[in-house]
């Protein structure tokens, strides 16, 4: 076991290991593979998007490129997240491409073993969230829903799509 | 990447050129009456891969090159006649010969027996006109021989020797002109020796310092023709007497001694050693002959030809253009800034920013213009895909290239390449009909297609002109019917038919043939053109041709902008697109039919569109009693953008919103301000479709409009 931990504070993804970023929306905890995450930033006016859903809030600019920010409260009960400073941005890279999004708060960082990570998707409190769980932690007696940001990502263009259709 | 590879590099691009040039002379020679000349060039450029080719030890590609190239100098020897057939095959050869770069340059071995056949054909045409290929047994090394012979051909020159008798008229001097330069200049052209004539020349107190008694003779050896040398008197032509004989013709191998024509006129800035003159009384000067060479020599070794271009990988651009586009930013930024200070202190600061946005100006022009091609670079590819379609079709088509000088951002020539292709290929095997049905109809055989690129308010503009059949629309939307593209109870309009020829998935041809006709085309062509932000126009005049028009953004990377405020959010209007912004009492505004608005300017009825209501913005100025709105013109449309306020007016750079985002109807892309937040770029055509649309929605005919 010690051996396994001073692999992973090297950060070598050898073993089984992984590491995964939690946040707060909505307070429930959720995280993404660490992999994922590129930077964390401070909440900023964004430009909104004509025409978009509602979940999408618009887009910044990070030092030179033009990224959008999606709300994940939006996104899983429908209601927009009353941003100030105190909230974050999590930049991503999905698939290519680099996104942000919106949660009340970052709270820690885990490292968990393969298989610690249950794969049962249907055990969230948000009926929205399901689509895009991954799978679930137990992690100091609460539940960590790690979420496919992929999946997510996929998901809102798609949706975004038929939404303006319909409009 | 090691030495050896940068050569290979180096061969590979080189290679490619070579190719391109020997296609394009291919495609333009005479078959009848060819040119000595294009010939030679053709075959040099074949003898120059091949001798490439040996350095690295392409084999295959030598052996290929080489029977090619023994054709070549087989006609260029006069010992076979040219043919269309052979030409054929040649630029047959030339794909052959692109395909082995291409695996050349990604170091796989080329795909067996690509070569076989055409080999085998060029071998056969060479026997058939009783020539031989004689195999060579040259082993290619780095100094490959025959590569050699071709540095050395270029000084292996016909040199002649004139003899030039030249007396000026005594007032020669009184039309500014002066003996000793046209000396001095002829002597730039060869190996001179003169003899001063001065027995005219009177006692020293006859003597009338403004007019001439000398005259000279001279001989030159020269590798020079007679015109030449004549061009060297052309100042003073009939103001003297001036006889050139030639003496003799003989081949030299010796160094020829011309010097180009620029030089001789002064480009270099060195003057060439003086000629010196030893005037004997009775006048026996000889030029030292070591001096003539000396100031000669200076000019051949000592100075390479003036480099009037430079390779440079695109990524070191791309990098700076990337560079200009941050700075314009920091700029904007700075200006933002400035206007937050007092202005005692701003005034001097103003003036030192406005001199900076000059140059900043500059500098971006300048580096946008390193990126700028001409047209010319996919134009050229075209006459031969006409070429090779048309005869596969038993048809008759001629390609007219009007304005290839026209440039053109690279990327975008890059992207306009398959659209052009594929639009082309469409014109000769839809457009233009077969021989006999054009002279049935009364149509000239040979069908015409005009290929033209012009600049335009900020925009180039690239016409396609057929002459053929035109788009059937009857046909079109029958099967656009038949394809469930369209309802069988459609009403639309005959412009909207012809539009229907880009519907994916649509195909007009009755077969698939290897031409077109797989239906899926057209609809990527208008995709690519909308991505390079371009517009699309189809003239379609039924039974005379057809006409495309595409209209694309002089660059990607940077435009002037207007920044417009609609309630709180700012949008960017492209400078170029706008004709004017006037205010407009609501009084003005006709509505035409329920919510269709439009305005009178200057007699043109001009629909309106509001930003606020088809982006549903909040809170706009727009209940307001007069309207301030944006005229703007997009592919010979108007329309007026009613917005609320006009923020003033900035370079933008261009950012790619769909890089990390969804398209965004009416958006073209985003830019980053002078505060460091994002604004949205407003797509004129696109926005002119969604008012159309929402009213259509509403159930509004726009025709009475």
């Amino acid at each position: 076991m010690e051996n396994n931990e001073i692999e992973v504070l090297e950060g070598a993804s050898l073993s089984s290991n992984q590491q995964f970023l939690t946040f707060l929306v909505n307070k429930s905890i959720y995280a993404v593979n660490i992999m994922n995450v590129m930077e964390i930033r401070g909440w900023c006016e964004t430009t909104r998007i004509p025409n978009s859903a509602i979940y999408k809030r618009g887009v910044i600019n990070l030092r030179g490129f033009i990224i959008p920010i999606f709300d994940l409260k939006a996104r899983f009960v429908g209601e927009l997240t009353k941003a100030n400073e105190k909230n974050v941005v999590i930049v991503m890279s999905v698939r290519d491409k680099t996104i942000g999004i919106l949660v009340d708060a970052v709270s820690d960082i885990l490292t968990v073993e393969a298989d610690e990570i249950k794969t049962d998707p249907h055990h969230s409190n948000e009926k929205e969230v399901d689509a895009f769980v991954d799978g679930l932690i137990s992690h100091d007696g609460k539940m960590v829903i790690t979420l496919d940001i992929s999946k997510i990502f996929a998901e809102i263009t798609r949706e975004e799509n038929a939404l303006s259709d319909v409009k | 990447m090691s030495g050896f590879d940068q050569f290979k590099e180096v061969f590979i691009t080189e290679a490619y050129e070579l190719l391109d040039e020997m296609e394009q002379k291919l495609l333009a020679i005479d078959v009848d009456e060819p040119d000595n000349e294009e010939i030679n060039a053709i075959f040099r450029c074949a003898h120059s891969i091949k001798g490439g080719a040996g350095a690295f030890g392409f084999s295959r590609l030598i052996a290929f090159t080489h029977v090619a190239e023994f054709l070549l100098d087989a006609i260029r020897n006069h010992q076979i006649a040219l043919t269309r057939d052979i030409i054929d095959a040649l630029l047959e050869s030339v794909d052959v010969i692109s395909a082995f770069l291409a695996s050349a340059q990604s170091g796989e071995e080329a795909v067996e027996g690509i070569e076989d056949e055409l080999k085998a054909s060029l071998e056969n045409l060479n026997k058939v006109n009783g020539n031989d290929v004689v195999e060579e047994e040259d082993e290619y090394g780095i100094f490959d021989e025959a590569a050699l012979d071709e540095v050395f051909a270029s000084n292996k020159r016909v040199v002649r020797k004139f003899s030039i008798f030249f007396k000026p008229e005594k007032d020669l001097f009184l039309s500014g002109n002066e003996p000793l330069f046209i000396i001095k200049e002829l002597s730039r052209l060869g190996e001179m020796e003169y003899k001063t004539d001065i027995s005219k020349l009177p006692s020293l107190e006859g003597l009338d310092p403004l007019e001439c008694y000398i005259s000279w003779n001279i001989s030159i050896t020269t590798d020079q023709d007679i015109s030449r040398i004549k061009e060297v008197f052309e100042f003073v032509e009939g103001e003297c007497q001036l006889d050139i004989e030639l003496l003799e013709e003989l081949q030299d191998n010796s160094v020829a001694t011309a010097v180009d024509d620029e030089a001789a006129f002064g480009l270099f800035d060195d003057e060439p050693a003086p000629v010196k003159v030893e005037v004997t009384p009775k006048g026996q000067g000889v030029v030292s002959k070591p001096l003539v060479e000396k100031a000669i020599g200076n000019k051949n070794s000592g100075k390479a030809p003036a480099v009037s271009s430079l390779r440079v990988d695109i990524d070191k651009i791309d990098k700076m253009v990337n560079m200009v586009g941050e700075i314009v930013i920091t700029q904007a930024m700075i200006m933002q800034r400035l206007k937050e200070v007092p202005a005692e202190y701003s005034e001097s600061l103003n003036k030192g920013i406005d001199e900076l946005s000059r140059y900043t100006r500059d500098l971006q022009e300048a580096v946008m213009s390193v990126r700028m091609q001409p047209v010319k670079s996919v134009f050229s590819r075209l006459p031969r895909i006409v070429r090779d379609i048309s005869k596969k079709l038993g048809k008759k088509v001629n390609i007219i290239m009007q304005g290839e000088s026209t440039e053109i951002d690279k990327t975008v020539i890059e992207q306009l390449a398959d659209p052009l292709v594929h639009m082309i290929r469409n014109s000769v095997d839809h457009g233009i009909e077969s021989p006999q049905k054009r002279l049935e109809k009364g149509k000239p055989e040979e069908g015409t297609i005009v290929l033209s690129a012009d600049n335009s308010g900020g925009r180039i503009l690239i016409e396609i002109k057929d002459d053929g059949a035109g788009i059937n629309r009857e046909k079109v939307k029958q099967i656009a019917i038949e394809k469930g593209i369209i309802a069988e109870d459609a009403n639309i309009s005959n412009e909207e038919i012809d539009l229907l020829i880009f519907a994916p998935g649509f195909s007009t041809a009755a077969e698939v043939t290897d031409v077109s006709g797989r239906g899926v085309g057209m609809d990527v062509v208008r995709k690519n053109i909308k991505d390079l932000g371009g517009d699309f126009e189809v003239d379609n005049r039924p039974g005379e041709g057809l006409t495309f028009l595409i209209s694309l953004p002089l660059t990607l990377a940077i435009l002037d902008g207007m920044i417009i405020a609609v309630g709180q959010e700012k949008y960017i209007i492209p400078i170029n697109s706008i004709i004017e912004t006037m205010q407009v009492s609501r009084s003005e505004i006709n509505n035409v039919k329920g919510n269709d608005s439009v305005i009178n300017v200057r007699g043109e009825f001009i629909p309106l569109v509001s930003l606020s209501a088809i982006f549903d913005v909040q809170n706009t100025a727009e209940e307001s009693s007069k309207l301030l709105v944006v005229l703007v013109e997009y592919a010979r449309n108007k329309l007026g953008i009613i917005v609320d306020e006009l923020l003033g007016q900035q370079q933008v750079v261009i950012k790619n919103l769909e890089e990390n985002s969804d398209p965004v109807e009416g958006i073209s892309g985003a830019t980053i301000l002078g505060d460091g937040n994002v604004s949205l770029i407003l797509d004129i055509a696109q926005i002119s479709k969604m008012q159309a649309a929402n009213k259509r929605a509403l159930g509004i005919d726009k025709k009475v409009a």
